[in-house]
């Protein structure tokens, strides 16, 4: 049973991540490009029955009508079938490789809109894909960072003692003090509002990092406390180990299990964190998509009412949050409770 | 009484340590309310020169939290720039507003996640416990944006809430029983949105905790005595399980708080969130440090109370420090 929610997890975790890294190829269009004749138009259906009750083995798409206050009605004069790996817009693997090739595609320039689009006639899918990519490494690097303060700050207080571990655990006091979010919201508020998107995206995970390191650093002080007193780590002391040998040696690897156990609980959370901060307007901005800006739309009325295909972002966060609550659980039994 | 002055003085001294944080960060921070301002050619250099000599900003910084703590001592908490008006006239009434969705869900939430608790731990493995387990774990994995989101979706498709805000634009006109439903209709969706944030949390607490209560020796002996099942799980396992839920209590607050904050701008309730947003944009930092400083005096007065609460249920603090 556990061991077939952790693998549920994992594969949830691969293909997600695997998406958003080749989101080039997955996604059909560029995330930013308009269609100004087609906003808010709703996902498009894939048909295997045409207009004379024929059936195609192939699946293929109608397209939307072009009405200026809604799409309701398909074009059923021409059927365009579904094309896999197509030649389309260029874009670049890993910032390096270039290539055009899209995982599929319609053909005559037409546009499949599997998501719909948004109010600026943007392909959803493609800015869920490309968007995820923003909001999902930020949760990874800012883990990184958050866990490397922890890290230092927690193992020099457990380990050093005396005024140094003082000082370090009163100030994570203060930082544990203030309500999370009220944190990350100050913090952000004394920093600059009008930045381009690229600067907007390291300063929030530099907030989002550097607000979060004083949960960890208790937690890794503790591990250090009772791994200092063990008979080993006198024995080396005893041989003349220095204080770098030793914590290299034989404290770090003892926090290994709260660390990665810290990773799988904080990684979701710096997600939402970017995602919230986007949402409301002070994190990532447009035209770069990422999973919160995209959600930002939301907060319009009409928007709320009417396009829930608008909501994808929201439903993409689910399973990921879900696999990462799985994992952590797991990492808790199988690695903090071995000692 | 030496163990409360003890837990007073820290929480005091956390206190002071945030509000001065908050200037060592304001001080190091770029920009400020004024730099807008200089962007426009129709204000003199003049003019902002004076403006900020008058809000004090032109003062070092130690002197500036000088300035400010002695405005808190005279319960005006800073000024804010953008309404020209002392920070805890704006802040006051919002807090009230946080303050009544915060505890009401608070209150909802463990009403529903204790007796939940109970239950699932009395029966582990049974139905009861097997359902609560899948629910907690589902809405665990729903981060609270979502669901507030959903919320609003829900209300907006079935038009069975109104959305937004605190009453409808004619709430002045209503009658007295009119207006009481305005209000109560109004608080449905955020209140439903909070219980569903923290309750997951609050239950799986709630169960660790009497399953291990229910497992002590002296449940054990009290069974064996033979004394009812009612008493055992409320008169004995539930006071053994007390400790971890009352300090839980006072860290819910926190939580509480963040997803409060959140809950308020998604959904238009005038508490402390959408001012906080709003002094953000507009870079209004008295307002933003007075909120910030708020929302700590909430979260370390809930951990005051659950001391309190701890010292009352727990002989062994009481004989410790006395």
């Amino acid at each position: 049973m556990r061991k077939k929610v952790i693998r549920n997890a994992v594969v949830i975790l691969c293909v997600t991540y695997g998406a958003v890294l080749m989101a080039g190829f997955f996604a059909p269009y560029d995330p930013v490009e308009q269609d100004r004749e087609h906003p808010f138009a709703p996902p498009m259906r894939l048909h295997f029955i045409d207009a004379e009750g024929k059936l195609h083995l192939w699946p293929f798409v109608y397209t939307w009508v072009p009405k200026p206050e809604a799409f309701t009605e398909y074009d059923l004069g021409q059927p365009f079938p579904l094309r896999l790996v197509v030649k389309g817009g260029d874009y670049k693997i890993i910032g390096s490789i270039s290539s055009s090739w899209h995982l599929f595609g319609l053909e005559g320039g037409e546009h499949f809109y599997l998501l719909g689009t948004d109010g600026y006639g943007r392909d959803v899918f493609s800015r869920l894909l490309w968007g995820g990519r923003i909001s999902l490494a930020a949760g990874l690097i800012a883990t990184l960072l958050s866990l490397s303060i922890g890290l230092l700050a927690g193992v020099s207080s457990g380990y050093f003692g005396g005024i140094v571990d003082e000082a370090i655990m009163r100030l994570a006091e203060l930082f544990l003090a203030i309500p999370w979010l009220y944190l990350l919201l100050a913090v952000r508020a004394f920093l600059p509002l009008r930045i381009n998107p690229l600067e907007a995206f390291l300063l929030l995970i530099a907030v989002i990092g550097a607000v979060g390191w004083a949960r960890p650093a208790r937690l890794i002080r503790g591990v250090v406390l009772s791994a200092k007193e063990r008979n080993y780590v006198l024995a080396a002391k005893g041989f003349g180990a220095s204080d770098f040998y030793v914590m290299r040696r034989h404290v770090l690897p003892q926090t290994i299990g709260v660390v990665l156990t810290q990773a799988a609980l904080l990684i979701p959370q710096y997600i939402l964190a970017e995602v919230t901060l986007s949402f409301l307007g002070i994190g990532v901005g447009e035209p770069v998509p990422s999973w919160g800006n995209m959600l930002g739309a939301l907060q319009q009325y009409h928007v709320l009412a009417s396009y829930w295909w608008m909501l994808a972002p929201a439903l993409a966060l689910i399973p990921v949050f879900w696999a990462y609550a799985a994992l952590a659980d797991f990492l808790h039994v199988r690695l903090e409770f071995r000692h | 009484m030496f163990y409360f002055a003890r837990r007073l003085l820290h929480s005091i001294l956390v206190l002071v340590g945030v509000s001065v944080l908050s200037f060592l960060f304001l001080d190091l921070a770029p920009g400020e309310f004024f730099s807008d301002m200089r962007l426009n050619p129709q204000i003199s250099p003049e003019t902002i020169a004076e403006l900020r000599s008058q809000y004090g900003l032109d003062k070092p910084l130690f002197i500036r939290y000088g300035v400010w703590v002695r405005s808190v001592a005279k319960g005006e908490w800073g000024y804010s720039f953008a309404y020209n008006l002392p920070v805890a006239q704006l802040i006051w009434a919002r807090a009230g507003n946080t303050l009544e969705l915060t505890v009401s869900a608070a209150i909802l939430a463990w009403l529903i996640a204790i007796p939940a608790g109970m239950r699932a731990a009395e029966k582990h493995g049974g139905t009861v416990d097997r359902f609560a387990a899948a629910a907690s774990t589902t809405l665990l994995a729903i981060p609270d944006l979502v669901i507030t989101l959903g919320l609003l979706v829900f209300a907006v498709r079935t038009r069975w809430l109104p959305v937004g805000g605190m009453a409808s634009l004619d709430a002045a006109s209503f009658e007295c029983m009119e207006r009481l439903k305005d209000t109560a209709t109004h608080f449905v969706l955020p209140v439903v949105a909070l219980v569903l944030a923290t309750i997951p949390v609050f239950f799986r607490h709630v169960r660790a905790a009497m399953v291990e209560a229910l497992a002590s020796t002296s449940v054990l002996a009290a069974r064996a005595h033979g004394i009812s099942r009612n008493r055992i799980l409320f008169h004995y396992a539930l006071r053994t399980a007390a400790n971890p839920l009352i300090s839980l209590f006072g860290l819910s607050i926190a939580t509480l708080l963040s997803d409060s904050l959140l809950v308020e701008i998604v959904m238009g309730w005038p508490g402390l969130g959408p001012m906080l947003l709003e002094a953000i944009l507009s870079r209004d930092l008295y307002v933003v440090i007075g909120a910030v400083m708020l929302s700590t005096v909430f979260l370390v007065a809930g951990n005051l109370i659950a001391d309190v609460l701890l010292y009352w249920s727990d002989p062994r603090i009481r004989h410790a420090t006395t």
